[in-house]
Protein backbone atom coordinates (compact mmCIF):
# COMPACT_ATOMS: atom_id res chain seq x y z
CA UNK A 1 0.00 0.00 0.00
CA UNK A 2 2.34 2.90 -1.27
CA UNK A 3 -0.12 4.71 -2.83
CA UNK A 4 -0.58 8.59 -1.55
CA UNK A 5 -2.25 9.48 1.73
CA UNK A 6 -3.79 12.74 1.17
CA UNK A 7 -7.10 13.08 2.37
CA UNK A 8 -7.91 14.43 5.78
CA UNK A 9 -7.17 12.38 9.13
CA UNK A 10 -6.00 9.27 7.37
CA UNK A 11 -9.12 9.76 5.09
CA UNK A 12 -8.74 8.24 1.71
CA UNK A 13 -12.05 8.49 -0.70
CA UNK A 14 -12.96 6.42 -3.43
CA UNK A 15 -15.21 8.69 -5.56
CA UNK A 16 -17.27 7.02 -8.09
CA UNK A 17 -18.91 8.55 -10.85
CA UNK A 18 -20.74 7.72 -13.54
CA UNK A 19 -21.47 11.25 -14.76
CA UNK A 20 -25.46 11.68 -17.03
CA UNK A 21 -25.83 8.06 -17.44
CA UNK A 22 -27.68 5.31 -15.97
CA UNK A 23 -24.78 2.69 -15.30
CA UNK A 24 -26.50 0.46 -12.81
CA UNK A 25 -24.01 -2.46 -12.90
CA UNK A 26 -21.08 -0.09 -12.08
CA UNK A 27 -23.08 1.11 -9.36
CA UNK A 28 -24.21 -2.51 -7.86
CA UNK A 29 -20.57 -3.84 -8.62
CA UNK A 30 -18.91 -1.11 -6.32
CA UNK A 31 -21.68 -1.99 -3.84
CA UNK A 32 -20.89 -5.47 -3.96
CA UNK A 33 -19.04 -6.98 -0.81
CA UNK A 34 -16.33 -8.42 -2.66
CA UNK A 35 -15.15 -4.88 -4.43
CA UNK A 36 -15.43 -3.44 -0.73
CA UNK A 37 -13.49 -5.61 0.91
CA UNK A 38 -10.58 -5.31 -1.74
CA UNK A 39 -10.90 -1.57 -1.45
CA UNK A 40 -10.90 -1.73 2.32
CA UNK A 41 -7.82 -3.91 1.63
CA UNK A 42 -5.96 -1.11 -0.05
CA UNK A 43 -6.49 0.53 2.36
CA UNK A 44 -9.44 3.24 1.63
CA UNK A 45 -11.53 4.43 4.47
CA UNK A 46 -14.51 5.94 2.18
CA UNK A 47 -17.05 5.06 -0.74
CA UNK A 48 -18.86 8.04 -2.70
CA UNK A 49 -20.79 7.28 -5.74
CA UNK A 50 -22.26 9.62 -8.08
CA UNK A 51 -25.37 7.43 -9.30
CA UNK A 52 -26.84 9.38 -12.04
CA UNK A 53 -30.08 8.27 -13.69
CA UNK A 54 -29.29 4.40 -12.22
CA UNK A 55 -32.12 3.30 -10.06
CA UNK A 56 -29.99 0.45 -8.30
CA UNK A 57 -29.35 2.10 -4.43
CA UNK A 58 -26.23 1.47 -2.86
CA UNK A 59 -26.52 0.52 1.08
CA UNK A 60 -25.17 3.41 3.10
CA UNK A 61 -22.77 2.79 5.72
CA UNK A 62 -21.34 4.84 8.18
CA UNK A 63 -18.24 2.62 8.62
CA UNK A 64 -18.03 2.72 12.35
CA UNK A 65 -17.16 -0.86 12.80
CA UNK A 66 -14.18 -1.03 11.00
CA UNK A 67 -15.75 -1.45 7.29
CA UNK A 68 -15.93 0.78 4.02
CA UNK A 69 -18.07 3.98 4.90
CA UNK A 70 -20.28 4.18 1.91
CA UNK A 71 -22.59 7.21 0.75
CA UNK A 72 -24.38 8.15 -2.57
CA UNK A 73 -25.75 11.08 -4.38
CA UNK A 74 -27.23 11.21 -7.66
CA UNK A 75 -25.78 14.56 -9.31
CA UNK A 76 -24.14 17.34 -8.50
CA UNK A 77 -23.67 20.73 -10.70
CA UNK A 78 -20.21 19.96 -10.23
CA UNK A 79 -17.98 17.13 -8.96
CA UNK A 80 -14.39 18.99 -9.48
CA UNK A 81 -14.64 19.39 -5.71
CA UNK A 82 -15.66 15.76 -5.55
CA UNK A 83 -12.53 14.63 -7.52
CA UNK A 84 -10.09 17.11 -5.49
CA UNK A 85 -10.70 15.30 -2.59
CA UNK A 86 -10.43 11.51 -3.88
CA UNK A 87 -7.88 9.26 -3.60
CA UNK A 88 -8.63 7.29 -5.91
CA UNK A 89 -11.41 7.43 -8.58
CA UNK A 90 -13.66 4.79 -10.52
CA UNK A 91 -15.66 6.39 -13.70
CA UNK A 92 -17.60 5.69 -16.43
CA UNK A 93 -15.64 5.71 -19.81
CA UNK A 94 -16.93 9.28 -20.67
CA UNK A 95 -14.24 11.10 -22.00
CA UNK A 96 -15.47 13.99 -19.99
CA UNK A 97 -15.21 11.99 -16.66
CA UNK A 98 -11.35 10.74 -17.80
CA UNK A 99 -9.89 13.97 -18.98
CA UNK A 100 -10.83 16.26 -15.37
CA UNK A 101 -9.87 13.11 -13.35
CA UNK A 102 -6.67 12.83 -15.42
CA UNK A 103 -6.26 16.97 -15.00
CA UNK A 104 -6.06 16.53 -11.42
CA UNK A 105 -3.70 13.54 -11.65
CA UNK A 106 -5.92 11.74 -9.51
CA UNK A 107 -5.57 7.95 -9.97
CA UNK A 108 -8.32 6.37 -12.13
CA UNK A 109 -10.00 3.27 -13.10
CA UNK A 110 -12.61 3.65 -15.73
CA UNK A 111 -15.22 1.13 -15.98
CA UNK A 112 -16.74 0.14 -19.25
CA UNK A 113 -20.36 -0.25 -19.73
CA UNK A 114 -20.61 -3.04 -21.68
CA UNK A 115 -24.45 -2.74 -21.93
CA UNK A 116 -24.18 0.26 -24.38
CA UNK A 117 -25.25 -0.36 -28.14
CA UNK A 118 -22.50 0.98 -29.73
CA UNK A 119 -19.93 0.92 -27.66
CA UNK A 120 -17.13 2.97 -28.93
CA UNK A 121 -16.01 4.21 -25.14
CA UNK A 122 -13.97 1.74 -24.40
CA UNK A 123 -11.59 2.47 -27.54
CA UNK A 124 -10.61 5.63 -25.20
CA UNK A 125 -10.06 3.91 -22.04
CA UNK A 126 -8.20 0.69 -23.69
CA UNK A 127 -6.10 3.48 -25.73
CA UNK A 128 -5.17 5.36 -22.47
CA UNK A 129 -4.68 2.17 -20.17
CA UNK A 130 -2.02 1.24 -23.08
CA UNK A 131 -0.57 4.27 -22.16
CA UNK A 132 -0.58 3.57 -18.43
CA UNK A 133 -2.51 6.71 -17.84
CA UNK A 134 -5.22 5.02 -16.07
CA UNK A 135 -6.69 1.18 -15.46
CA UNK A 136 -9.26 -0.10 -17.85
CA UNK A 137 -11.92 -2.42 -16.40
CA UNK A 138 -15.27 -3.91 -16.92
CA UNK A 139 -17.87 -4.53 -14.23
CA UNK A 140 -17.32 -8.21 -13.17
CA UNK A 141 -13.39 -7.58 -13.17
CA UNK A 142 -13.24 -4.79 -11.68
CA UNK A 143 -11.80 -5.91 -7.99
CA UNK A 144 -9.56 -7.89 -9.82
CA UNK A 145 -8.12 -4.47 -11.18
CA UNK A 146 -8.48 -2.99 -7.40
CA UNK A 147 -6.66 -5.93 -6.06
CA UNK A 148 -3.61 -5.70 -8.92
CA UNK A 149 -3.12 -2.19 -9.54
CA UNK A 150 0.10 -0.25 -8.75
CA UNK A 151 -0.91 3.40 -8.61
CA UNK A 152 2.83 4.23 -8.72
CA UNK A 153 3.79 3.32 -11.95
CA UNK A 154 0.67 5.03 -14.02
CA UNK A 155 2.26 7.75 -16.01
CA UNK A 156 0.68 11.50 -16.19
CA UNK A 157 -1.25 12.56 -18.71
CA UNK A 158 0.22 16.24 -19.91
CA UNK A 159 -3.11 18.24 -21.18
CA UNK A 160 -3.45 18.54 -25.16
CA UNK A 161 -3.39 21.64 -27.36
CA UNK A 162 -6.20 23.07 -29.41
CA UNK A 163 -3.61 25.42 -31.38
CA UNK A 164 -2.73 23.12 -34.20
CA UNK A 165 -6.28 22.55 -35.30
CA UNK A 166 -7.13 26.60 -35.08
CA UNK A 167 -3.64 27.20 -37.17
CA UNK A 168 -5.03 25.20 -39.70
CA UNK A 169 -8.41 26.67 -39.77
CA UNK A 170 -7.02 30.34 -39.50
CA UNK A 171 -5.05 29.49 -42.80
CA UNK A 172 -7.47 27.80 -44.80
CA UNK A 173 -9.60 30.86 -43.72
CA UNK A 174 -7.10 33.21 -45.20
CA UNK A 175 -6.25 34.86 -41.87
CA UNK A 176 -2.77 35.75 -41.31
CA UNK A 177 -0.46 33.57 -39.33
CA UNK A 178 0.75 35.21 -35.50
CA UNK B 1 -54.11 9.87 -88.86
CA UNK B 2 -55.53 13.00 -86.08
CA UNK B 3 -54.84 10.22 -83.55
CA UNK B 4 -51.20 9.81 -84.83
CA UNK B 5 -50.32 13.77 -84.68
CA UNK B 6 -51.71 13.74 -81.26
CA UNK B 7 -49.42 10.83 -80.43
CA UNK B 8 -46.64 12.57 -81.65
CA UNK B 9 -47.69 15.82 -80.53
CA UNK B 10 -47.16 14.13 -76.46
CA UNK B 11 -44.84 11.91 -77.50
CA UNK B 12 -42.69 15.84 -78.23
CA UNK B 13 -44.00 17.44 -74.77
CA UNK B 14 -43.02 15.02 -73.14
CA UNK B 15 -39.70 14.39 -74.88
CA UNK B 16 -39.39 18.16 -73.55
CA UNK B 17 -40.04 17.38 -70.05
CA UNK B 18 -37.96 14.52 -69.58
CA UNK B 19 -34.71 16.55 -71.52
CA UNK B 20 -35.84 19.42 -69.01
CA UNK B 21 -35.49 17.45 -66.12
CA UNK B 22 -32.24 15.42 -67.89
CA UNK B 23 -30.77 18.90 -68.11
CA UNK B 24 -31.78 20.61 -64.14
CA UNK B 25 -30.36 17.26 -63.05
CA UNK B 26 -26.71 17.46 -64.96
CA UNK B 27 -26.69 21.55 -64.01
CA UNK B 28 -27.43 20.34 -60.29
CA UNK B 29 -25.11 17.48 -60.48
CA UNK B 30 -21.83 19.58 -62.39
CA UNK B 31 -22.73 22.22 -59.46
CA UNK B 32 -22.69 19.25 -56.64
CA UNK B 33 -18.76 17.37 -58.43
CA UNK B 34 -18.06 21.36 -58.45
CA UNK B 35 -18.69 22.08 -54.64
CA UNK B 36 -17.01 18.83 -54.07
CA UNK B 37 -14.16 20.02 -55.73
CA UNK B 38 -13.56 23.05 -54.29
CA UNK B 39 -14.79 21.81 -50.50
CA UNK B 40 -11.13 21.23 -49.25
CA UNK B 41 -9.54 24.43 -50.93
CA UNK B 42 -8.17 26.98 -48.96
CA UNK B 43 -10.50 30.58 -49.30
CA UNK B 44 -8.02 32.77 -51.23
CA UNK B 45 -9.91 35.14 -52.83
CA UNK B 46 -10.95 37.08 -49.90
CA UNK B 47 -10.45 40.68 -47.56
CA UNK B 48 -8.33 38.33 -44.60
CA UNK B 49 -9.34 41.30 -42.09
CA UNK B 50 -13.23 40.55 -42.72
CA UNK B 51 -14.56 38.53 -39.45
CA UNK B 52 -16.83 35.61 -40.58
CA UNK B 53 -19.85 34.87 -39.26
CA UNK B 54 -19.37 31.40 -37.03
CA UNK B 55 -21.97 28.30 -36.55
CA UNK B 56 -20.92 26.10 -33.25
CA UNK B 57 -22.39 22.90 -33.05
CA UNK B 58 -22.26 21.57 -29.38
CA UNK B 59 -22.29 17.66 -28.24
CA UNK B 60 -22.78 16.99 -24.64
CA UNK B 61 -20.33 16.87 -21.65
CA UNK B 62 -16.69 15.71 -23.60
CA UNK B 63 -17.57 17.13 -27.00
CA UNK B 64 -18.51 20.36 -25.12
CA UNK B 65 -15.14 20.51 -23.36
CA UNK B 66 -13.01 19.95 -26.32
CA UNK B 67 -15.38 22.40 -28.54
CA UNK B 68 -14.52 24.89 -25.59
CA UNK B 69 -10.93 24.42 -25.64
CA UNK B 70 -10.68 24.89 -29.04
CA UNK B 71 -12.83 28.25 -29.01
CA UNK B 72 -10.02 28.95 -26.34
CA UNK B 73 -7.21 29.52 -28.76
CA UNK B 74 -9.46 30.63 -31.60
CA UNK B 75 -9.14 34.68 -32.28
CA UNK B 76 -12.60 36.00 -31.05
CA UNK B 77 -12.38 39.29 -33.10
CA UNK B 78 -11.84 36.68 -36.63
CA UNK B 79 -15.11 34.23 -35.87
CA UNK B 80 -18.09 36.82 -35.05
CA UNK B 81 -20.27 37.06 -34.95
CA UNK B 82 -20.86 33.19 -33.10
CA UNK B 83 -23.89 30.98 -32.99
CA UNK B 84 -24.26 27.85 -30.70
CA UNK B 85 -26.26 25.03 -30.94
CA UNK B 86 -26.95 22.41 -28.75
CA UNK B 87 -29.17 19.62 -28.42
CA UNK B 88 -32.86 21.00 -26.82
CA UNK B 89 -32.04 17.77 -24.03
CA UNK B 90 -28.63 19.45 -23.08
CA UNK B 91 -29.20 22.99 -21.17
CA UNK B 92 -25.34 22.31 -19.66
CA UNK B 93 -23.16 22.64 -23.18
CA UNK B 94 -25.27 26.29 -23.71
CA UNK B 95 -24.82 27.16 -19.99
CA UNK B 96 -21.05 26.40 -20.67
CA UNK B 97 -20.24 28.23 -23.26
CA UNK B 98 -22.84 31.57 -22.40
CA UNK B 99 -20.01 31.31 -19.60
CA UNK B 100 -17.56 31.34 -21.56
CA UNK B 101 -18.92 34.28 -23.69
CA UNK B 102 -19.91 36.44 -21.04
CA UNK B 103 -15.72 36.00 -19.53
CA UNK B 104 -14.67 37.03 -23.28
CA UNK B 105 -17.02 39.98 -22.89
CA UNK B 106 -15.80 40.96 -19.23
CA UNK B 107 -12.61 40.94 -20.34
CA UNK B 108 -13.07 42.83 -23.37
CA UNK B 109 -15.07 45.51 -22.05
CA UNK B 110 -17.33 45.29 -24.92
CA UNK B 111 -21.05 46.10 -23.94
CA UNK B 112 -23.20 43.15 -25.74
CA UNK B 113 -22.32 39.64 -26.75
CA UNK B 114 -21.71 38.79 -29.95
CA UNK B 115 -23.20 35.34 -29.93
CA UNK B 116 -26.12 33.51 -29.66
CA UNK B 117 -27.48 30.55 -28.62
CA UNK B 118 -29.59 27.89 -29.99
CA UNK B 119 -31.25 24.59 -29.42
CA UNK B 120 -31.89 21.07 -31.91
CA UNK B 121 -33.23 18.36 -31.57
CA UNK B 122 -31.10 15.25 -31.64
CA UNK B 123 -30.73 12.58 -34.87
CA UNK B 124 -29.58 10.07 -32.21
CA UNK B 125 -29.87 9.88 -28.54
CA UNK B 126 -27.09 7.44 -27.18
CA UNK B 127 -28.08 4.45 -27.20
CA UNK B 128 -31.12 5.09 -29.70
CA UNK B 129 -31.40 2.26 -32.56
CA UNK B 130 -30.08 3.20 -35.87
CA UNK B 131 -33.62 2.31 -37.46
CA UNK B 132 -35.29 4.82 -34.80
CA UNK B 133 -33.00 7.30 -35.74
CA UNK B 134 -33.76 7.59 -39.68
CA UNK B 135 -37.62 9.42 -38.26
CA UNK B 136 -35.75 11.16 -36.02
CA UNK B 137 -32.99 12.57 -37.68
CA UNK B 138 -35.91 13.53 -40.25
CA UNK B 139 -37.39 15.97 -37.66
CA UNK B 140 -34.24 17.73 -36.59
CA UNK B 141 -33.67 18.40 -39.87
CA UNK B 142 -36.31 20.59 -40.33
CA UNK B 143 -36.01 22.59 -37.06
CA UNK B 144 -32.21 22.24 -38.36
CA UNK B 145 -33.24 23.89 -41.64
CA UNK B 146 -35.15 26.71 -40.08
CA UNK B 147 -32.09 27.60 -38.13
CA UNK B 148 -29.58 27.51 -40.90
CA UNK B 149 -32.05 29.66 -42.89
CA UNK B 150 -31.79 32.38 -40.31
CA UNK B 151 -28.19 31.97 -39.52
CA UNK B 152 -26.46 31.56 -43.00
CA UNK B 153 -23.01 30.92 -41.48
CA UNK B 154 -19.70 31.02 -42.97
CA UNK B 155 -17.87 28.68 -41.05
CA UNK B 156 -18.91 25.75 -39.11
CA UNK B 157 -17.52 24.21 -36.40
CA UNK B 158 -18.13 20.86 -35.30
CA UNK B 159 -16.76 18.19 -33.34
CA UNK B 160 -18.92 14.25 -33.70
CA UNK B 161 -22.09 14.82 -31.69
CA UNK B 162 -25.35 13.29 -33.98
CA UNK B 163 -26.95 16.74 -34.46
CA UNK B 164 -24.00 18.13 -36.75
CA UNK B 165 -24.81 15.96 -39.49
CA UNK B 166 -27.65 17.43 -40.72
CA UNK B 167 -26.25 21.29 -39.89
CA UNK B 168 -23.63 20.38 -42.24
CA UNK B 169 -25.75 18.85 -44.57
CA UNK B 170 -27.32 21.93 -45.02
CA UNK B 171 -24.59 24.46 -45.50
CA UNK B 172 -23.26 21.97 -48.13
CA UNK B 173 -26.90 22.12 -49.55
CA UNK B 174 -26.48 26.09 -49.32
CA UNK B 175 -22.72 25.79 -51.06
CA UNK B 176 -24.53 24.15 -53.90
CA UNK B 177 -27.54 26.10 -54.17
CA UNK B 178 -25.28 29.44 -53.89
CA UNK B 179 -27.30 30.59 -50.75
CA UNK B 180 -24.16 30.79 -48.77
CA UNK B 181 -20.84 29.37 -49.16
CA UNK B 182 -19.39 28.13 -46.14
CA UNK B 183 -16.13 26.19 -44.37
CA UNK B 184 -17.11 23.19 -42.98
CA UNK B 185 -14.10 22.37 -40.54
CA UNK B 186 -15.15 18.94 -38.68
CA UNK B 187 -12.80 17.59 -35.28
CA UNK B 188 -13.39 14.52 -34.84
CA UNK B 189 -14.11 13.49 -30.66
CA UNK B 190 -11.07 12.82 -28.66
CA UNK B 191 -12.98 9.41 -27.77
CA UNK B 192 -12.53 8.45 -31.31
CA UNK B 193 -9.26 5.92 -31.42
CA UNK B 194 -10.19 3.31 -34.18
CA UNK B 195 -13.02 3.72 -35.28
CA UNK B 196 -14.82 7.57 -36.33
CA UNK B 197 -18.19 8.13 -35.66
CA UNK B 198 -21.36 7.74 -38.00
CA UNK B 199 -21.09 11.96 -38.50
CA UNK B 200 -18.02 11.42 -38.76
CA UNK B 201 -17.84 8.55 -41.27
CA UNK B 202 -20.53 10.28 -43.19
CA UNK B 203 -18.79 13.77 -43.40
CA UNK B 204 -15.65 12.13 -44.20
CA UNK B 205 -17.13 9.71 -46.91
CA UNK B 206 -19.55 12.15 -48.66
CA UNK B 207 -16.57 14.94 -48.60
CA UNK B 208 -19.08 17.77 -46.91
CA UNK B 209 -15.96 18.89 -44.28
CA UNK B 210 -13.76 20.94 -46.10
CA UNK B 211 -11.06 19.87 -43.17
CA UNK B 212 -11.20 16.71 -41.41
CA UNK B 213 -9.34 16.63 -37.99
CA UNK B 214 -8.85 13.28 -35.67
CA UNK B 215 -6.64 13.22 -32.70
CA UNK B 216 -5.40 10.05 -32.81
CA UNK B 217 -2.57 8.71 -35.41
CA UNK B 218 -4.70 5.25 -35.14
CA UNK B 219 -7.40 7.24 -37.31
CA UNK B 220 -5.05 9.56 -39.65
CA UNK B 221 -3.78 5.92 -41.04
CA UNK B 222 -7.42 4.80 -41.69
CA UNK B 223 -8.47 7.98 -42.86
CA UNK B 224 -6.00 9.52 -44.97
CA UNK B 225 -7.56 12.57 -45.68
CA UNK B 226 -7.60 13.36 -42.44
CA UNK B 227 -5.68 15.82 -40.80
CA UNK B 228 -3.59 14.57 -37.22
CA UNK B 229 -3.62 17.19 -34.71
CA UNK B 230 -2.92 15.33 -31.24
CA UNK B 231 -4.93 15.50 -28.37
CA UNK B 232 -7.13 18.47 -27.86
CA UNK B 233 -7.82 17.57 -24.16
Amino acid sequence: MGESLDGVKGKRVVFVTVGTTCFDALVKVVDSQEVKDELLRRGYTNLLIQMGRGSYLPTKSTGDDGSLAVDYFTFSSSIAEYLKSASLVISHAGSGSIFETMRLGKPLIVVVNEDLMDNHQSELAEELAERKHLYCARPPTLHLTIASMDLKSLVPYSPGDATPVAKLINRFLGFPED
Amino acid sequence: MEKHTTCSFSDLSSNLGISCFIAFITIILVRVIYVIYRTGKPLSKRSPQQPLSTLIVLGSGGHTAEMINLLLVLQKDRFTPRFYIAAATDNMSLQKTRVLENSWADSSGIKGISAEFMQIYRSREVGQSYVTSVWTTLVATVRALWLMIKIRPQVVLCNGPGTCFPLCLIAFIFKVTGIRWSSIFYVESIARVKKLSLSGLLLYKLQIADQFFVQWPQLQRKYPQAHYVGCLM
